[in-house]
Protein backbone atom coordinates (compact mmCIF):
# COMPACT_ATOMS: atom_id res chain seq x y z
CA UNK A 1 0.00 0.00 0.00
CA UNK A 2 0.97 3.26 -0.82
CA UNK A 3 1.12 4.57 3.34
CA UNK A 4 3.44 1.65 4.25
CA UNK A 5 5.93 3.09 1.49
CA UNK A 6 5.48 6.57 2.46
CA UNK A 7 6.24 5.55 5.97
CA UNK A 8 9.54 3.83 4.81
CA UNK A 9 10.85 6.92 3.07
CA UNK A 10 10.14 9.68 5.18
CA UNK A 11 8.00 11.03 3.07
CA UNK A 12 5.40 11.82 5.54
CA UNK A 13 7.84 14.45 7.36
CA UNK A 14 6.45 17.21 5.16
CA UNK A 15 3.27 16.64 6.57
CA UNK A 16 3.34 18.99 9.61
CA UNK A 17 5.16 21.75 7.35
CA UNK A 18 2.09 21.45 5.04
CA UNK A 19 -0.23 21.54 7.74
CA UNK A 20 1.35 24.39 9.15
CA UNK A 21 1.12 26.10 5.98
CA UNK A 22 -2.93 24.90 5.61
CA UNK A 23 -3.47 26.29 9.25
CA UNK A 24 -1.31 29.72 8.80
CA UNK A 25 -1.11 30.28 5.27
CA UNK A 26 -3.92 28.80 2.94
CA UNK A 27 -6.55 28.25 5.28
CA UNK A 28 -6.89 31.82 5.95
CA UNK A 29 -5.89 33.22 2.75
CA UNK A 30 -9.18 30.96 1.50
CA UNK A 31 -11.44 32.30 4.09
CA UNK A 32 -10.32 36.06 3.48
CA UNK A 33 -11.03 35.77 -0.11
CA UNK A 34 -13.96 33.08 0.25
CA UNK A 35 -15.73 35.16 3.21
CA UNK A 36 -15.28 38.61 1.78
CA UNK A 37 -16.48 37.90 -1.34
CA UNK A 38 -19.18 35.50 -1.28
CA UNK A 39 -20.61 37.45 1.42
CA UNK A 40 -21.60 39.82 -1.41
CA UNK A 41 -24.18 37.77 -2.82
CA UNK A 42 -24.54 36.27 -6.45
CA UNK A 43 -21.61 36.60 -9.32
CA UNK A 44 -23.60 40.31 -10.81
CA UNK A 45 -23.14 42.06 -7.07
CA UNK A 46 -19.38 40.60 -7.01
CA UNK A 47 -18.76 41.45 -10.75
CA UNK A 48 -19.95 44.91 -9.72
CA UNK A 49 -17.69 45.70 -6.50
CA UNK A 50 -14.60 44.29 -8.44
CA UNK A 51 -15.56 47.22 -11.09
CA UNK A 52 -16.37 49.57 -8.81
CA UNK A 53 -12.78 49.58 -6.39
CA UNK A 54 -10.71 48.42 -9.74
CA UNK A 55 -12.22 51.80 -11.32
CA UNK A 56 -12.26 53.80 -8.10
CA UNK A 57 -9.69 57.53 -8.03
CA UNK A 58 -8.24 55.61 -5.30
CA UNK A 59 -7.39 52.70 -6.36
CA UNK A 60 -6.04 53.86 -10.00
CA UNK A 61 -3.91 56.03 -9.16
CA UNK A 62 -2.02 53.76 -6.64
CA UNK A 63 -1.57 51.32 -8.76
CA UNK A 64 -0.17 53.46 -11.51
CA UNK A 65 2.03 55.08 -8.61
CA UNK A 66 3.01 51.14 -7.15
CA UNK A 67 4.69 50.17 -10.58
CA UNK A 68 6.15 53.70 -11.25
CA UNK A 69 7.66 53.06 -8.06
CA UNK A 70 8.64 49.64 -8.53
CA UNK A 71 9.83 50.33 -11.66
CA UNK A 72 11.89 53.16 -10.98
CA UNK A 73 13.52 51.39 -7.74
CA UNK A 74 14.09 47.94 -10.39
CA UNK A 75 15.65 50.18 -12.47
CA UNK A 76 18.28 51.84 -9.93
CA UNK A 77 18.80 48.60 -7.70
CA UNK A 78 19.99 47.56 -11.25
CA UNK A 79 22.20 50.47 -12.13
CA UNK A 80 23.55 49.93 -8.86
CA UNK A 81 24.57 46.62 -8.24
CA UNK A 82 25.37 45.18 -11.62
CA UNK A 83 29.10 47.26 -11.53
CA UNK A 84 28.85 45.65 -7.28
CA UNK A 85 28.33 41.89 -8.58
CA UNK A 86 31.06 42.45 -10.98
CA UNK A 87 33.23 43.26 -8.67
CA UNK A 88 32.70 40.63 -6.41
CA UNK A 89 32.46 37.57 -9.25
CA UNK A 90 36.41 38.91 -10.58
CA UNK A 91 37.66 39.34 -6.76
CA UNK A 92 38.18 36.95 -4.06
CA UNK A 93 39.80 37.18 -0.33
CA UNK A 94 39.71 40.26 1.46
CA UNK A 95 38.56 42.46 -1.21
CA UNK A 96 35.54 40.33 -1.76
CA UNK A 97 34.79 39.70 1.75
CA UNK A 98 34.50 43.36 2.47
CA UNK A 99 31.99 44.12 -0.59
CA UNK A 100 30.08 40.80 0.29
CA UNK A 101 29.83 42.62 4.51
CA UNK A 102 28.49 45.69 2.93
CA UNK A 103 25.96 43.88 0.72
CA UNK A 104 24.97 41.71 4.10
CA UNK A 105 24.98 43.86 7.12
CA UNK A 106 22.08 45.93 5.58
CA UNK A 107 20.47 42.62 4.05
CA UNK A 108 19.71 41.16 7.76
CA UNK A 109 19.66 44.49 9.58
CA UNK A 110 15.47 44.87 10.06
CA UNK A 111 13.50 46.79 7.34
CA UNK A 112 12.03 49.20 9.51
CA UNK A 113 15.41 49.80 11.23
CA UNK A 114 17.52 50.74 7.75
CA UNK A 115 13.94 52.87 7.10
CA UNK A 116 14.46 54.53 10.39
CA UNK A 117 18.14 55.24 9.17
CA UNK A 118 17.08 56.74 6.10
CA UNK A 119 14.47 59.09 7.92
CA UNK A 120 17.41 60.26 9.80
CA UNK A 121 19.41 61.06 7.06
CA UNK A 122 16.62 62.97 5.11
CA UNK A 123 14.26 64.54 7.68
CA UNK A 124 13.56 68.39 7.64
CA UNK A 125 16.03 68.83 10.50
CA UNK A 126 18.27 65.37 9.74
CA UNK A 127 21.84 64.96 8.85
CA UNK A 128 22.00 65.90 4.99
CA UNK A 129 19.45 68.98 5.95
CA UNK A 130 22.01 69.68 9.22
CA UNK A 131 25.42 69.27 6.98
CA UNK A 132 24.29 71.48 3.84
CA UNK A 133 22.92 73.88 6.38
CA UNK A 134 26.17 74.20 8.36
CA UNK A 135 28.72 74.17 4.88
CA UNK A 136 26.58 77.53 3.96
CA UNK A 137 25.27 75.37 0.87
CA UNK A 138 21.41 76.28 1.69
CA UNK A 139 19.61 78.65 4.15
CA UNK A 140 16.46 76.34 3.81
CA UNK A 141 15.75 72.77 4.42
CA UNK A 142 15.48 70.61 1.58
CA UNK A 143 12.32 68.93 1.67
CA UNK A 144 13.76 65.31 0.99
CA UNK A 145 11.64 63.32 3.59
CA UNK A 146 7.56 62.45 2.45
CA UNK A 147 8.89 62.41 -1.31
CA UNK A 148 8.57 59.73 -4.20
CA UNK A 149 12.68 59.97 -4.37
CA UNK A 150 12.33 59.36 -0.33
CA UNK A 151 10.51 56.11 -1.03
CA UNK A 152 12.82 55.35 -4.00
CA UNK A 153 15.95 55.67 -1.84
CA UNK A 154 14.86 54.03 0.73
CA UNK A 155 13.32 50.77 -0.99
CA UNK A 156 16.78 50.74 -3.05
CA UNK A 157 18.33 50.42 0.42
CA UNK A 158 15.97 47.53 1.12
CA UNK A 159 16.04 45.74 -2.37
CA UNK A 160 19.93 46.17 -3.49
CA UNK A 161 21.46 42.70 -1.71
CA UNK A 162 18.64 41.11 -3.91
CA UNK A 163 19.82 41.85 -7.11
CA UNK A 164 23.34 41.74 -6.10
CA UNK A 165 23.28 38.52 -4.96
CA UNK A 166 21.22 37.17 -8.27
CA UNK A 167 23.59 39.20 -10.79
CA UNK A 168 26.86 37.43 -8.27
CA UNK A 169 25.53 34.11 -9.06
CA UNK A 170 25.08 34.92 -12.77
CA UNK A 171 28.40 36.30 -13.00
CA UNK A 172 30.29 33.58 -11.14
CA UNK A 173 28.91 30.96 -13.90
CA UNK A 174 30.54 33.12 -16.38
CA UNK A 175 33.44 31.51 -17.92
CA UNK A 176 36.54 33.96 -17.84
CA UNK A 177 37.86 32.47 -20.85
CA UNK A 178 35.59 32.99 -22.94
CA UNK A 179 36.14 36.77 -22.80
CA UNK A 180 39.90 35.97 -23.32
CA UNK A 181 39.03 34.49 -26.25
CA UNK A 182 37.28 37.27 -27.77
CA UNK A 183 39.89 39.69 -26.82
CA UNK A 184 42.36 37.36 -28.52
CA UNK A 185 40.55 37.58 -31.58
CA UNK A 186 41.26 41.25 -31.68
CA UNK A 187 37.71 42.83 -29.54
CA UNK A 188 38.06 46.18 -28.02
CA UNK A 189 36.71 45.74 -24.08
CA UNK A 190 33.57 47.66 -24.63
CA UNK A 191 33.05 45.44 -27.75
CA UNK A 192 33.55 42.49 -25.37
CA UNK A 193 31.43 43.54 -22.57
CA UNK A 194 28.36 44.06 -24.98
CA UNK A 195 28.57 40.81 -26.87
CA UNK A 196 30.33 38.64 -24.66
CA UNK A 197 29.71 39.41 -21.02
CA UNK A 198 26.53 41.03 -20.51
CA UNK A 199 24.35 38.65 -22.88
CA UNK A 200 26.18 35.70 -20.78
CA UNK A 201 25.13 37.62 -17.34
CA UNK A 202 21.38 38.70 -18.92
CA UNK A 203 19.54 35.68 -17.21
CA UNK A 204 21.08 36.88 -13.77
CA UNK A 205 19.59 40.33 -14.61
CA UNK A 206 16.43 39.21 -15.89
CA UNK A 207 15.95 36.85 -12.25
CA UNK A 208 16.84 40.01 -10.34
CA UNK A 209 14.74 42.62 -12.26
CA UNK A 210 12.06 40.15 -11.57
CA UNK A 211 12.34 39.13 -8.02
CA UNK A 212 13.12 42.92 -7.34
CA UNK A 213 9.64 43.99 -9.01
CA UNK A 214 7.76 41.45 -7.21
CA UNK A 215 9.03 42.91 -4.04
CA UNK A 216 8.78 46.07 -4.71
CA UNK A 217 4.84 46.33 -5.97
CA UNK A 218 3.82 45.07 -2.53
CA UNK A 219 5.95 47.02 -0.37
CA UNK A 220 4.54 48.42 2.59
CA UNK A 221 6.53 49.84 5.75
CA UNK A 222 9.11 51.96 3.72
CA UNK A 223 6.51 53.99 1.74
CA UNK A 224 4.44 54.35 4.58
CA UNK A 225 7.00 56.00 6.51
CA UNK A 226 8.54 57.66 3.56
CA UNK A 227 6.45 58.75 1.81
CA UNK A 228 4.32 62.23 1.46
CA UNK A 229 0.29 62.13 0.78
CA UNK A 230 0.52 61.26 -2.53
CA UNK A 231 2.94 58.54 -2.19
CA UNK A 232 0.30 56.11 -1.67
CA UNK A 233 1.01 52.68 -2.71
CA UNK A 234 -1.62 49.49 -2.99
CA UNK A 235 -0.56 47.70 -0.10
CA UNK A 236 -0.89 51.33 2.26
CA UNK A 237 -4.43 51.47 0.37
CA UNK A 238 -5.22 47.38 1.77
CA UNK A 239 -4.05 48.16 4.99
CA UNK A 240 -5.94 51.42 5.33
CA UNK A 241 -8.91 49.34 3.89
CA UNK A 242 -8.87 47.12 7.11
CA UNK A 243 -7.26 49.43 9.54
CA UNK A 244 -8.98 52.65 9.07
CA UNK A 245 -11.98 52.70 7.40
CA UNK A 246 -12.83 48.59 7.97
CA UNK A 247 -13.76 48.41 4.30
CA UNK A 248 -12.75 44.61 3.58
CA UNK A 249 -14.98 44.02 0.63
CA UNK A 250 -12.47 46.59 -0.87
CA UNK A 251 -9.22 45.50 0.91
CA UNK A 252 -10.41 41.64 -0.91
CA UNK A 253 -10.79 42.99 -4.27
CA UNK A 254 -7.59 45.17 -4.04
CA UNK A 255 -5.43 41.91 -2.68
CA UNK A 256 -6.47 40.04 -5.12
CA UNK A 257 -4.87 42.35 -8.12
CA UNK A 258 -2.43 42.88 -6.28
CA UNK A 259 -2.08 38.78 -5.27
CA UNK A 260 -2.44 38.09 -9.39
CA UNK A 261 -0.07 40.29 -10.73
CA UNK A 262 2.65 39.01 -8.06
CA UNK A 263 1.73 35.41 -9.21
CA UNK A 264 1.99 35.94 -12.91
CA UNK A 265 5.32 37.67 -12.52
CA UNK A 266 6.68 34.81 -9.87
CA UNK A 267 5.64 32.64 -12.65
CA UNK A 268 7.93 34.02 -15.41
CA UNK A 269 10.19 34.16 -12.70
CA UNK A 270 10.08 30.71 -11.75
CA UNK A 271 10.72 29.63 -15.62
CA UNK A 272 13.70 31.40 -15.41
CA UNK A 273 15.48 30.68 -12.05
CA UNK A 274 16.02 27.66 -9.91
CA UNK A 275 13.77 27.93 -6.93
CA UNK A 276 16.19 26.56 -4.84
CA UNK A 277 18.88 29.02 -5.57
CA UNK A 278 16.27 31.76 -4.53
CA UNK A 279 17.42 34.77 -1.83
CA UNK A 280 21.02 33.74 -2.41
CA UNK A 281 20.76 30.16 -0.45
CA UNK B 1 42.42 56.06 -9.90
CA UNK B 2 40.46 52.73 -11.57
CA UNK B 3 36.59 53.78 -11.87
CA UNK B 4 35.64 50.41 -10.67
CA UNK B 5 37.24 50.26 -7.39
CA UNK B 6 36.75 53.66 -6.58
CA UNK B 7 32.72 52.84 -7.15
CA UNK B 8 32.52 50.07 -4.89
CA UNK B 9 34.73 51.63 -2.23
CA UNK B 10 31.59 54.41 -2.37
CA UNK B 11 29.23 52.12 -3.00
CA UNK B 12 29.92 49.89 0.12
CA UNK B 13 30.46 53.11 2.54
CA UNK B 14 27.21 54.29 1.50
CA UNK B 15 25.35 51.06 2.07
CA UNK B 16 27.17 51.04 5.80
CA UNK B 17 26.85 54.15 5.99
CA UNK B 18 22.96 54.61 7.76
CA UNK B 19 23.45 51.86 9.79
CA UNK B 20 26.97 53.26 11.01
CA UNK B 21 24.98 56.27 11.90
CA UNK B 22 22.62 55.15 13.53
CA UNK B 23 24.72 53.78 15.98
CA UNK B 24 26.52 56.66 16.37
CA UNK B 25 23.90 58.56 16.99
CA UNK B 26 22.53 56.02 19.60
CA UNK B 27 25.41 56.70 21.84
CA UNK B 28 24.85 60.26 21.79
CA UNK B 29 24.35 62.32 25.08
CA UNK B 30 21.82 65.23 23.76
CA UNK B 31 18.00 65.28 23.35
CA UNK B 32 17.92 66.21 19.76
CA UNK B 33 19.69 63.64 16.78
CA UNK B 34 22.85 65.47 15.74
CA UNK B 35 25.42 64.09 13.87
CA UNK B 36 28.43 64.24 15.10
CA UNK B 37 27.13 64.57 18.77
CA UNK B 38 28.50 66.61 20.77
CA UNK B 39 29.26 64.34 23.82
CA UNK B 40 28.78 60.92 24.24
CA UNK B 41 27.49 58.44 26.99
CA UNK B 42 24.39 55.80 27.23
CA UNK B 43 21.49 58.09 27.92
CA UNK B 44 19.27 56.53 25.52
CA UNK B 45 20.14 53.22 26.25
CA UNK B 46 19.43 53.82 29.85
CA UNK B 47 16.06 54.96 28.82
CA UNK B 48 15.27 51.99 26.82
CA UNK B 49 16.04 49.80 29.04
CA UNK B 50 14.17 51.66 31.68
CA UNK B 51 11.14 52.29 30.19
CA UNK B 52 8.42 50.22 31.26
CA UNK B 53 6.70 49.40 27.88
CA UNK B 54 10.22 49.59 25.43
CA UNK B 55 10.97 46.46 28.23
CA UNK B 56 7.50 44.63 28.11
CA UNK B 57 7.88 44.84 23.39
CA UNK B 58 11.45 43.45 23.94
CA UNK B 59 10.24 40.69 26.07
CA UNK B 60 6.66 40.31 23.85
CA UNK B 61 9.72 40.19 21.04
CA UNK B 62 12.43 37.10 22.76
CA UNK B 63 9.41 34.76 23.61
CA UNK B 64 7.84 35.18 19.81
CA UNK B 65 10.85 35.08 18.33
CA UNK B 66 12.21 31.85 20.53
CA UNK B 67 8.80 30.57 19.87
CA UNK B 68 8.87 30.78 16.29
CA UNK B 69 12.15 29.41 15.54
CA UNK B 70 11.49 26.32 17.77
CA UNK B 71 8.45 25.48 15.61
CA UNK B 72 9.84 26.26 11.83
CA UNK B 73 13.35 24.70 12.53
CA UNK B 74 11.56 21.08 13.32
CA UNK B 75 8.69 21.86 11.07
CA UNK B 76 11.80 22.82 8.30
CA UNK B 77 14.09 20.03 9.30
CA UNK B 78 11.25 17.38 8.70
CA UNK B 79 10.00 18.86 5.50
CA UNK B 80 13.27 19.46 4.49
CA UNK B 81 14.14 15.61 5.00
CA UNK B 82 11.36 14.41 3.31
CA UNK B 83 11.93 16.34 0.22
CA UNK B 84 15.60 15.30 -0.02
CA UNK B 85 14.91 11.19 1.13
CA UNK B 86 11.42 10.93 0.09
CA UNK B 87 9.73 9.85 -3.18
CA UNK B 88 6.72 11.03 -4.10
CA UNK B 89 5.48 13.21 -6.69
CA UNK B 90 4.59 16.58 -6.99
CA UNK B 91 8.15 17.70 -5.20
CA UNK B 92 8.43 20.64 -7.28
CA UNK B 93 5.00 21.86 -6.56
CA UNK B 94 5.25 20.99 -3.10
CA UNK B 95 8.36 23.12 -2.49
CA UNK B 96 7.05 26.19 -4.22
CA UNK B 97 4.11 25.74 -2.10
CA UNK B 98 5.85 26.08 0.82
CA UNK B 99 8.00 29.17 -0.29
CA UNK B 100 5.05 30.99 -1.26
CA UNK B 101 4.83 33.14 1.98
CA UNK B 102 7.92 33.98 0.95
CA UNK B 103 6.93 35.81 -2.33
CA UNK B 104 3.12 37.12 -1.74
CA UNK B 105 3.07 40.22 -0.30
CA UNK B 106 3.07 40.04 3.54
CA UNK B 107 0.66 42.84 3.54
CA UNK B 108 -1.96 40.58 2.06
CA UNK B 109 -0.55 37.69 4.05
CA UNK B 110 -0.84 39.47 7.33
CA UNK B 111 -4.28 40.71 6.86
CA UNK B 112 -5.66 37.20 5.63
CA UNK B 113 -4.38 35.90 9.16
CA UNK B 114 -5.79 38.77 10.85
CA UNK B 115 -8.99 37.82 9.19
CA UNK B 116 -9.44 34.40 10.99
CA UNK B 117 -7.20 35.83 13.99
CA UNK B 118 -9.83 38.45 15.14
CA UNK B 119 -12.80 36.35 15.62
CA UNK B 120 -10.61 33.72 17.21
CA UNK B 121 -9.61 36.28 19.84
CA UNK B 122 -6.17 35.38 19.45
CA UNK B 123 -5.03 38.64 19.00
CA UNK B 124 -1.97 39.08 21.17
CA UNK B 125 -1.39 35.60 21.62
CA UNK B 126 2.26 35.18 21.85
CA UNK B 127 1.52 31.33 20.43
CA UNK B 128 0.07 32.49 17.64
CA UNK B 129 2.07 35.03 16.72
CA UNK B 130 5.00 32.77 16.68
CA UNK B 131 3.33 30.24 14.69
CA UNK B 132 2.11 33.08 12.05
CA UNK B 133 6.08 34.08 12.08
CA UNK B 134 7.04 30.35 11.40
CA UNK B 135 4.72 30.35 7.95
CA UNK B 136 6.64 33.24 7.07
CA UNK B 137 10.12 32.02 7.98
CA UNK B 138 9.52 28.30 7.10
CA UNK B 139 10.88 28.72 3.46
CA UNK B 140 14.29 29.94 4.63
CA UNK B 141 14.58 27.12 6.84
CA UNK B 142 13.60 24.77 4.43
CA UNK B 143 16.47 26.34 1.77
CA UNK B 144 19.06 26.48 4.38
CA UNK B 145 18.47 22.53 5.95
CA UNK B 146 17.98 21.31 2.03
CA UNK B 147 21.39 22.58 1.16
CA UNK B 148 22.51 20.68 3.75
CA UNK B 149 20.82 17.38 3.93
CA UNK B 150 21.56 17.10 0.42
CA UNK B 151 25.47 16.76 1.79
CA UNK B 152 23.77 13.64 3.97
CA UNK B 153 25.58 10.34 2.59
CA UNK B 154 22.15 8.16 2.11
CA UNK B 155 24.90 5.26 2.73
CA UNK B 156 25.43 6.19 6.37
CA UNK B 157 21.66 6.29 7.07
CA UNK B 158 21.43 2.74 5.46
CA UNK B 159 24.68 1.27 7.29
CA UNK B 160 22.56 2.57 11.10
CA UNK B 161 19.41 1.23 10.30
CA UNK B 162 21.26 -2.38 9.09
CA UNK B 163 23.60 -2.03 12.24
CA UNK B 164 20.16 -2.24 14.09
CA UNK B 165 19.83 1.46 14.69
CA UNK B 166 16.10 2.61 15.07
CA UNK B 167 15.02 5.31 12.63
CA UNK B 168 14.33 7.62 15.53
CA UNK B 169 18.43 6.40 17.13
CA UNK B 170 19.54 6.88 13.12
CA UNK B 171 18.19 11.09 13.40
CA UNK B 172 19.80 11.14 16.80
CA UNK B 173 23.29 9.53 16.48
CA UNK B 174 23.92 9.96 12.47
CA UNK B 175 21.48 12.89 10.60
CA UNK B 176 21.13 15.38 13.25
CA UNK B 177 24.73 15.54 13.89
CA UNK B 178 25.46 15.95 10.45
CA UNK B 179 23.14 18.35 9.66
CA UNK B 180 23.89 20.19 12.68
CA UNK B 181 25.43 23.13 11.33
CA UNK B 182 22.85 23.88 8.71
CA UNK B 183 20.18 23.45 11.44
CA UNK B 184 21.98 25.90 14.17
CA UNK B 185 22.04 28.18 10.85
CA UNK B 186 18.35 27.71 9.93
CA UNK B 187 17.39 28.29 13.84
CA UNK B 188 19.31 31.27 14.14
CA UNK B 189 17.84 33.14 10.87
CA UNK B 190 14.30 31.81 11.78
CA UNK B 191 14.73 33.46 15.11
CA UNK B 192 16.05 37.08 13.31
CA UNK B 193 13.21 36.09 11.02
CA UNK B 194 10.64 36.73 13.48
CA UNK B 195 12.26 39.01 16.15
CA UNK B 196 12.62 41.79 12.88
CA UNK B 197 8.75 40.88 10.97
CA UNK B 198 6.71 44.05 11.52
CA UNK B 199 3.80 43.84 9.17
CA UNK B 200 2.21 40.30 10.40
CA UNK B 201 3.47 41.84 14.23
CA UNK B 202 1.70 44.82 13.08
CA UNK B 203 -2.05 42.91 12.97
CA UNK B 204 -1.76 40.40 15.00
CA UNK B 205 0.55 41.74 18.03
CA UNK B 206 -2.30 43.89 19.33
CA UNK B 207 -1.51 46.10 22.52
CA UNK B 208 -0.79 42.88 24.76
CA UNK B 209 1.83 41.49 22.73
CA UNK B 210 3.22 44.51 21.16
CA UNK B 211 6.83 44.01 19.53
CA UNK B 212 9.98 45.85 19.31
CA UNK B 213 9.49 46.80 15.53
CA UNK B 214 5.52 47.30 16.02
CA UNK B 215 6.83 49.77 18.90
CA UNK B 216 9.68 51.56 16.78
CA UNK B 217 6.56 51.80 13.81
CA UNK B 218 3.88 52.96 16.07
CA UNK B 219 6.60 56.06 17.59
CA UNK B 220 7.73 57.11 14.26
CA UNK B 221 4.98 58.34 13.45
CA UNK B 222 4.38 60.25 16.25
CA UNK B 223 7.81 61.51 16.09
CA UNK B 224 11.74 60.96 15.59
CA UNK B 225 12.85 60.26 19.37
CA UNK B 226 16.19 59.64 19.67
CA UNK B 227 15.91 56.80 21.90
CA UNK B 228 14.42 54.80 18.62
CA UNK B 229 18.13 55.11 17.64
CA UNK B 230 19.30 53.31 21.18
CA UNK B 231 16.21 50.67 20.26
CA UNK B 232 17.87 50.51 16.74
CA UNK B 233 20.89 50.11 17.75
CA UNK B 234 20.13 47.46 19.90
CA UNK B 235 18.49 45.24 17.18
CA UNK B 236 21.47 45.58 14.97
CA UNK B 237 23.46 44.44 17.78
CA UNK B 238 21.26 41.07 17.66
CA UNK B 239 22.10 40.97 14.19
CA UNK B 240 25.37 41.68 14.04
CA UNK B 241 25.63 38.41 17.25
CA UNK B 242 23.47 35.94 15.66
CA UNK B 243 25.65 36.71 12.20
CA UNK B 244 28.89 36.23 14.09
CA UNK B 245 27.25 33.06 16.07
CA UNK B 246 26.49 31.44 12.77
CA UNK B 247 29.70 32.31 11.39
CA UNK B 248 31.77 30.50 14.60
CA UNK B 249 29.41 27.65 14.83
CA UNK B 250 30.14 26.89 10.81
CA UNK B 251 33.98 27.45 11.62
CA UNK B 252 34.41 25.65 15.09
CA UNK B 253 32.50 22.91 13.36
CA UNK B 254 35.25 22.17 10.49
CA UNK B 255 38.28 23.01 12.85
CA UNK B 256 36.74 19.74 15.09
CA UNK B 257 36.09 17.74 11.78
CA UNK B 258 40.26 19.10 10.58
CA UNK B 259 41.51 18.15 14.12
CA UNK B 260 41.87 14.44 14.21
CA UNK B 261 43.45 13.95 11.12
CA UNK B 262 46.08 17.00 12.12
CA UNK B 263 46.74 14.99 15.42
CA UNK B 264 47.01 11.98 13.46
CA UNK B 265 50.32 13.42 11.52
Amino acid sequence: MASKRAVADGSWLIAPALALLVLGFIGPMVLFFARTLISQGGLPELAALVTKVVTSEAVTTALIKTQWIALLVTLAVLLISYPLAYYMANRSGLKFTLVLFCIIVPYFTSIIVRTYAWMVLLGRNGLINQTLTSLGWITEPLELLYTETAVVIGMVYVLLPYMVLTLYAAMKSIDPSLMRAARGLGAGPFYVFRRVYFPLSLHGVISGSLIVFILAIGFFITPALMGGPSDVMIAMLIERAVEITLDWPGAAVMSLVLLAVTLALYAVYYRVTDVRRMMGA
Amino acid sequence: MRPLPTYVAIAGLLLLAPIAIVIVLAFGDQSALKFPPDSYGLRWFTAFFADSRWQKALRSSLLVASLSCLISTALGFMAAYAMVRGRFGAKKLMLSMLLMPMIIPHVITAIAMYFVTAPLKLVGQPLWIALCHAVVSLPIVLLILLSSLQGVDVNLERAALSLGSSRLGMFRRVVIPLAWPGIVSAALFAFLASFDELVISLFLAGVRAETLPVRIWNSLHLQVEPIIAAVSAFLIGVTALVLLLDVTIRRSRQLMIKLPAGDAR
